[in-house]
């Protein structure tokens, strides 16, 4: 059997499908496969309310990767705000920066708070490798443009979305916007004093020790077991003195 | 092809005031007495919404309590319901002892309101009023029958119970583990997990996050939210469920982490929620 004939049969069992368990198992196989012919197929499983199967077509299309890019942006659904969320978690995921657009339009005005969110990760999980060094500027300066925006949200999840996404871009615009930095880093402390929400406020300050570790061993000390660090410390402290 | 039985509600609409509905909070709170009874059930709605804790939009939706004048065919109290419902978004104690008096309404929905918002108010002193409720499905410390029992607000009323931490009543929460209402048994799991802090109770919630339906799912993943549960955060992020539930929950153990166990630094288990929510964002 070729490619092309097992495509059609675990396209044709999520056609046939005809309980929520039964979609779940087509589409995680299909999805398995990793065969371009199903796309389509793949993207129309975001569109039928069913959770556990969106997340297996999220994954499939994602380990698919860029030959899904170009569906995925066409057959985006503007009607369905479930279908449109799991379409942009798909670009997010493959990080293509075709998608740069798409993203930047469903981030700031979807009406949808879960289009909203997934579309503020994605902008944070683009591969700017793909881009041509003159045109990073221009495409960062855009992305930090729509992120200060997005990061004033008012729902929590955008507000956490756009965080993780200041994050990385703190990372990648050292090198092309550096004297733009200190617009992440106002950000940041200011939602950390203001923002509202427990949850959000927790994650500008992870965002903050991971952007800039300003003081090392306070910062090892959080992530490691004390006991050991404590020991390392001690040793070095013999060793120098000796 | 039979996409889905179940339909997600649409958690992620933001609230735009898009058909009239734009208020100011003077409006609002003359609304609550106007003529026109949808522009009453409106203004109390918006006053909880927008958390209007001004004294006198307080005040009014307190009195909106006692509303005679909205009523359903079969008796309900629409305004009741609202106004019991936006005092306890207000965070304002001067509501309890009106809300405890709710939990004597005829109308189910208005007890219930009023058993959920006693919760995020907080006050303990509502503990032997939702008691007496609560005793109503009770024969000392057994159900009184192994048949649903839809009289009462039972998971409301449990829920409050664990979050008020009412310790010497657990007995009685203990008995509505039995409940043939799976939902009311997760009520009194989670509330059981609150005032014992006994990991079976987590456990079991998570064991449920496994169910066949995704209705009951959502529902646990709030309630593990709620308790802050972090051994259920691998259970979380993988349960079939939508991730706008899985987030919620995840950032109630979140929150709970930071709160109760490690105010200043991230704990391993902070870290690793939100390693967890960052992948379902």
């Amino acid at each position: 059997m070729n490619n092309s004939d097992l495509a059609q049969i675990l396209i044709r069992a999520v056609e046939e499908a005809d309980s929520s368990d039964r979609l779940l198992d087509a589409v995680q196989e299909l999805a398995a496969a990793g065969i371009e012919e199903g796309v389509p197929t793949l993207i129309a499983a975001l569109g039928y309310n069913n959770p556990g199967a969106a997340v297996a077509a999220v994954d499939g299309l994602i380990a698919i990767g860029e030959p899904a890019v170009q569906p995925l942006l066409q057959l985006i659904d503007g009607y369905n705000y479930g279908a449109r969320a799991w379409a942009i978690r798909a670009l997010a995921g493959i990080g293509d920066v075709r998608a740069l657009d798409t993203l930047l339009e469903a981030a700031k005005s979807d009406f949808s708070l879960s289009v909203r969110r997934a579309a503020a990760r994605g902008l944070g999980t683009l591969r700017w490798q793909q881009v041509l060094p003159e045109k990073l500027e221009s495409l960062h300066t855009q992305v930090l443009e729509a992120l200060l925006l997005i990061s004033q949200d008012p729902e929590w999840v955008v507000r956490y979305a756009a965080v993780t996404s200041l994050e990385t871009l703190a990372i990648a615009i050292a090198v092309t916007l550096p004297d733009q930095a200190s617009r992440i880093t106002n950000q940041l402390q200011q939602m950390l004093n203001t923002d509202v929400d427990l949850g959000v406020r927790t994650r500008v300050k992870f965002a903050q020790e991971k952007i800039q570790p300003q003081h090392p061993q306070q910062h090892q000390e959080v992530f490691a077991p004390k006991i050991k660090l404590q020991d390392t410390e001690i040793a070095h402290r013999g060793d120098s003195r000796r | 092809m039979n996409p889905s039985l179940e339909n997600i509600k649409d958690l992620s609409v933001t609230v735009d005031n898009a058909d009239g509905g734009s208020l100011t909070v003077e409006q609002a709170i003359a609304n609550l007495e106007s003529a026109d009874l949808g522009l009453r059930f409106y203004a109390a709605w918006w006053l909880g919404r927008f958390r209007i804790n001004e004294p006198a939009a307080v005040t009014a939706v307190i009195k909106a309590l006692e509303d005679e004048a909205d009523r359903t065919p079969e008796g309900g109290y629409p305004l009741r319901r609202n106004a019991a419902r936006a005092l306890g978004k207000l965070g304002d104690r001067q509501a309890v002892s009106p809300l405890i008096g709710c939990l004597d309404c005829s109308d189910f929905y208005v007890r219930e309101a009023a058993a959920q918002s006693l919760e995020m108010l907080g006050d303990p002193v509502c503990i032997p009023a939702l008691i007496k409720l609560l005793a109503v499905g009770l024969q000392g410390e057994q159900l009184i029958s192994k048949q649903p029992d839809l009289s009462q607000p039972y998971d409301a009323i449990l829920e409050a119970l664990g979050t008020l931490r009412a310790t010497e009543f657990s007995p009685l929460v203990k008995a509505f583990l039995e409940h043939p209402i799976e939902l009311v048994q997760y009520s009194a799991t989670r509330a059981m997990y609150q005032l014992t802090q006994e990991p079976v109770y987590g456990e079991r919630l998570v064991q449920a996050l496994a169910g066949e339906k995704l209705q009951l799912r959502r529902a646990v993943l709030a309630d593990l939210g709620a308790i802050g549960y972090l051994p259920a955060a691998d259970a979380i992020a993988q349960t079939l469920a939508e991730n706008s539930l899985k987030l919620i929950s995840l950032k109630g153990l979140l929150e709970h982490q930071v709160n109760h166990i490690t105010p200043n630094t991230f704990s391993e288990g902070a870290i690793k929620v939100m390693n967890l929510m960052d992948s379902l964002l």
